[in-house]
């Protein structure tokens, strides 16, 4: 069965969730992921979104575009204020949060502010939003991110939302004492991080991809793993729910 | 004012003549409270209940050197942008959202250097507004360590006096004016919200001078019949106006829905083209139409009602 990049990407990333009782999750493919992994590997999953909705129901052809607007409260338990739905977070509540960035680097440090400097930007992006705060307060933090060489450079123009910093134990001794990047998922494959070194390691490959490919794709010296076990290609169950949600196609 | 200085901003709160009566004015006078060089923050998030009546007869009026603070900066920046309304921008984030890519007006104004834009990230922004609301010059937070955000406004970090671990401290952001649209208040400016809160409580409390417009204006009765409901006490309110469908075609939630076409139209129409499209939309939509009667009517009372039953649906009163 075919299938785009981006229902891969929602694929394996619901698959990521199995078992895992809490997602801070934004729009777009974070949000249909967390919505699969719900039907499929994660009966018990709530679903936090920033703009102040616990425990959403999606509602099919009416996806949210922003994390705020009322197709995203639908059904929800809890309408909290933003500030407070963060605090959740920094008080230890939320397990997964899900976070993405035009610039990726090798210490998994994301970059969605500015290409160049701050000052002079020769693109001036959106910026953090909440991406900064899922990555510095969930348990965990899972990269959601297409594959491309202009998108894993050696070092972000800018920190926006910080993984690893400078490797090591640079993290912790910033005073980031909780989250952790614990994956990068993208089209081609999985990554994670070096247990010492926090540096970027392949750890398993998407169906038809090579290990050539991905460091062709990467923008730096990736460390790669002696096994890397190959994905199961995506169910027809899984793509057939992705589809049921995303009916007009509007992020798959 | 500086960043974090409470006992300056307690001081004008306590100059300030509040009235303890009736609220209600009319746009242009309450808008009118808006000085040039004033710091506004602006309630709801991205295109959740902005209170876009009042933004816009603040643009009619010619305000200059602005600073606006929001947390996530819809089209309405690019308003103000394009107006040379504002100065500098306090914000996590300025866009639409994924379908109408990056904000070209915004992007223009940073990258060519006309805007300083102050980035936060998001629940920094809400602690900054959380300690205005609570009279402190700063609360502590446990996100923006590490990262570049610490060195581009504000932001300090030190060593817990308690712990010793690092902790960031945002400093207290004291708004001069809060535009703020609710959903119901009383003619005292009682105020309910009903669905996300988002940050307006915080922003209301925050800040010097507090403009609110409201879908309705309900009796005390009603209001005093669910006081669990009220969310900002008509002591934090200055001016109070009725205006339904102030945030069209921004959400409100339960009432109506975002009219999306709208934003494809602005962006193809507009915002695609730069300032100057921004500019052409601004004369069309906002200086030559004197009310937000006449603004409404630009949309047709079938875009305005079909968006109502699309909002009962979602909140499943449908």
């Amino acid at each position: 069965m075919s299938y785009s990049p981006a229902e891969l990407l929602a694929v394996i990333a619901a698959r990521q969730l199995a078992g895992v009782k809490s997602v801070f999750a934004g729009v777009g493919i974070p949000l249909l992921a967390a919505a699969l992994a719900q039907k499929t590997h994660a009966p018990d999953l709530t679903i936090v979104v920033e703009g102040g909705s616990i425990g959403p129901e999606l509602l099919p052809g009416q996806l949210p575009i922003s994390t705020n607007e009322m197709r995203v409260a639908h059904r929800a338990r809890v309408l909290p204020g933003i500030t407070d739905t963060f605090l959740f977070a920094q008080r230890g509540f939320l397990e997964v949060g899900f976070v993405g960035g035009a610039q990726v680097d090798r210490f998994g440090n994301l970059n969605s502010s500015v290409v160049g400097p701050y000052n002079h930007p020769q693109v001036r992006l959106p910026g953090s939003g909440g991406a900064n705060d899922i990555i510095s307060l969930c348990h965990r933090v899972m990269v959601v991110t297409m594959h491309e060489r202009r998108r894993f450079v050696p070092k972000v123009d800018f920190v926006t939302s910080p993984g690893f910093l400078s490797g090591g134990t640079s993290r912790r001794d910033a005073g980031l004492l909780f989250g952790r990047v614990s994956q990068v998922v993208t089209n081609l494959g999985i990554l994670g991080f070096d247990e010492e070194s926090k540096a970027m390691r392949l750890e398993g490959l998407h169906p038809g991809v090579s290990v050539d490919e991905v460091v062709e794709m990467t923008g730096f010296d990736l460390l790669i793993n002696d096994q890397l076990p190959i994905t199961d290609p995506p169910e027809e169950k899984e793509l057939a729910l992705l589809r049921e949600l995303d009916t007009e196609r509007r992020f798959i | 004012m500086e960043p974090g200085d409470f006992v300056e901003a307690r001081r004008r709160l306590e100059a300030k003549a509040r009235p303890g009566g009736v609220k209600l004015t009319s746009l242009t006078e309450a808008a009118g409270w808006v000085k040039d060089g004033d710091v506004v923050a602006i309630g709801g998030c991205c295109y959740s209940r902005t209170p876009l009546a009042i933004l816009m007869e603040i643009l009619r009026q010619k305000r200059r050197e602005l600073t606006l603070a929001r947390n996530l900066m819809c089209y309405e920046g690019e308003w103000f942008i394009a107006a040379k309304a504002v100065e500098t921008m306090v914000s996590s984030w300025f866009a639409i959202g994924l379908p109408w890519g990056l904000s070209k007006v915004f992007r223009q104004a940073v990258e060519g250097g006309q805007l300083n834009y102050e980035e936060w990230s998001h629940l920094a922004l809400g602690l900054r507004f959380r300690a205005g609301a609570m009279g402190v010059p700063f609360l502590p937070s446990l996100s923006m360590l590490g990262s570049d955000l610490m060195g581009v406004g504000s932001a300090k970090s030190m060593e817990c006096p308690f712990t010793g671990e690092t902790i960031a401290l945002v400093p207290a952001l004291f708004p001069d004016v809060a535009v703020l649209h609710v959903h119901r208040a009383d003619r005292l400016g009682n105020c309910q919200i009903d669905g996300y809160p988002h940050m307006d409580v915080d922003i209301a409390l925050a800040s010097t001078t507090v403009l609110v417009t409201a879908e309705e204006i309900v009796s005390e009765e009603q209001i005093r019949s669910q006081p669990d409901r009220t969310k900002i006490p008509g002591f934090a309110v200055d001016a109070l106006v009725e205006v339904p469908y102030g945030a069209f075609p921004h959400e409100c939630y339960g009432l109506y829905e975002a009219d999306f076409d709208h934003f494809d139209k602005y962006v193809s129409e507009g915002s695609s083209q730069g300032a100057e499209g921004v500019r052409q939309y601004l004369d069309r939509y906002v200086y030559n139409t004197p009310d937000h009667k006449d603004y409404l009517s630009l949309f047709g009372a079938g875009t305005l009602e079909r968006k109502a039953r699309d909002a009962q649906q979602l909140v499943g009163r449908g």
